[in-house]
């Protein structure tokens, strides 16, 4: 059902007709699944391309010579030494060192694009225009789709659009023409597969994803498909993995913070909450997110408690589900340190039961991603 | 009518009244999408109407399964235990989840009825 509220993505017509049931995220209205079902569409995009409607992310230009140095007053993340056409993760992080957002970011000729989260784009968009909007253009992109073609097959599906992105390497991008319309492409996703997200004028998405879905490897995937694969993947959710109240220590994405923003680099410190995380560098956390696989069949979802054998709270699931591709229940949860290495046996409490689940490196299953 | 319908998407067939099956409607698992657990009440264990009785989880939710009447449950779906795909693929047949002992024929016929139900999923 249509809520007048909801905006829509240029792909809304579209997913109606492909019969997909639709839900409200973020403000949208989005595809959760079509009719062959998440499972189906999970096990598509590890085996063959899916393709997804990811419009409603925030797509943000920062141009200006300053910019990269602006950026990097709000993040704790190496954007000035960043590479022509490179893409980097990033955070936005405020005084305690908690994440508001997580983001991508990529420098093109003529700006940094940021790739931020749909249900934080009007606060980041503030956040920027507030902070650094006096040394840099802060442009809001409105303008422009994004889809996401993830799967071991995309690149064979792209290529016969423009061969050229074939040599495209993880975390690279280039300008592309893609059925006639501009497209900026990224190597990248949040699957943990092979891929590309594709930032395409809104009047011209509708016919590349017609396009793409025309071709027999790839099937269209909604939101429900995207939270399991990212969630094998051992990716964070925003707003459920991370979020203002933890930092990037403890939700152990520090790989994130390059040596020279951080104690003793060139450019150190100088973003919010500094201090905080330059101490948890030092001096440890008290929990922090870990990766969990059920020894029985239950799914155990966000909210779950960890304990220990005798009783004791060791923390909670932030997300969780019964994996497609190892068969088992994963999960993400935050868990005191002194029980988060890999192998500790804990119990969740799943509707008054005790649940058996062991501490696990991430991915859940393994990254495929093109490096050349 | 030997079957009937619950308000929480269930049905409940009465053919045997000393074991009654239920499972879940075709509207229930569709709006469930892929069954991947279900977690059945243990046999010889009591139940009022409306009680919570089990777990029926796919990969984006768990929902509760409720007891239709007053009853004990006598038999539990073991292959649907193995392969909660079942629910998905005949909810109204192999996808059966438990069998109960009704106590109280009156709660059965309370319920809805085939063309009842029909009503309630269209405008829902």
């Amino acid at each position: 059902m249509s809520t007048p509220e909801l905006s829509k993505t240029p792909l809304h017509a579209l997913h109606l007709e492909l019969g997909a049931k639709m839900v409200a995220f973020a403000g949208y209205e989005m595809p959760v699944s079509y009719p062959s079902g998440v499972l189906a569409e999970h096990r598509h995009c590890r085996a063959s391309a899916a393709l997804f409607d990811v419009s409603h992310m925030g797509q943000i230009r920062l141009a200006g010579t300053d910019a990269a140095a602006a950026l990097e007053t709000l993040l704790p993340v190496d954007v000035v030494d960043l590479g022509m056409s490179r893409q980097r993760y990033g955070l936005f992080t405020n005084s305690s060192g908690g994440i508001l957002d997580d983001l991508m970011v990529t420098r093109r000729e003529d700006d940094l694009l940021l790739v931020v989260n749909a249900s934080n784009k009007d606060a980041d968009l503030k956040h920027l225009v507030t902070h650094i909007g006096h040394r840099c253009r802060v442009v809001a992109m409105p303008e422009q789709a994004l889809l996401a073609l993830q799967g071991p097959k995309a690149v064979g599906v792209l290529s016969r659009l423009d061969p050229e992105l074939a040599d495209l390497t993880f975390l690279t991008g280039r300008r592309s023409t893609l059925n006639g319309a501009e497209c900026y492409v990224t190597r990248s996703g949040y699957t943990g597969e092979d891929g590309f997200e594709i930032s395409v004028p809104a009047e011209q998405a509708e016919s590349l994803a017609r396009a793409l879905l025309a071709r027999p490897e790839v099937r269209p995937a909604g939101l429900g498909a995207r939270d399991t694969l990212r969630l094998e993947a051992g990716m964070c959710l925003h707003g459920h993995d991370i979020d203002a109240n933890t930092t990037p220590i403890e939700a152990g994405l520090g790989w994130a913070i390059q040596k020279v923003r951080r104690d003793g680099g060139a450019r150190h410190g100088g973003y919010p909450g500094a201090e905080a995380i330059d101490g948890q560098l030092a001096r440890g956390v008290s929990s922090k997110r870990v990766g969990l696989v059920g020894l029985e069949r239950a799914p155990v979802r966000a909210g779950a408690i960890i304990k220990d054998g005798r009783g004791h709270k060791l923390g909670h699931v932030t997300s969780g589900t019964l994996s497609p591709t190892v068969d088992q229940p994963i999960a993400m949860a935050y868990l005191a340190t002194n029980h988060t290495q890999a192998g500790t046996e804990v119990l969740a409490e799943v509707r008054g039961k005790l649940l058996p689940m062991r501490v696990s490196a991430m991915p859940f299953t393994p990254h495929r991603y093109f490096r050349g | 009518m030997t079957t009937m319908y619950t308000l929480e998407h269930e049905w409940i067939n009465i053919e045997d009244h000393e074991a009654a099956t239920v499972g879940i409607t075709h509207h229930a698992q569709d709006a469930l999408g892929d069954v991947v657990f279900v977690d059945l009440p243990a046999v010889g264990s009591t139940f009022k109407k409306g009680d919570v009785a089990g777990v029926v989880e796919s990969v984006k939710a768990a929902a509760d399964l409720y007891m239709p009447v007053s009853g004990e449950v006598v038999e539990v779906n073991e292959a649907l235990r193995g392969d909660p795909s079942l629910a998905n693929s005949d909810p109204l047949g192999h996808g059966w989840f438990f069998k109960v002992h009704v106590s109280n024929m009156a709660e059965f016929e309370q319920l809805m009825d085939g063309p009842e139900y029909d009503k309630l999923v269209k405008n829902s």
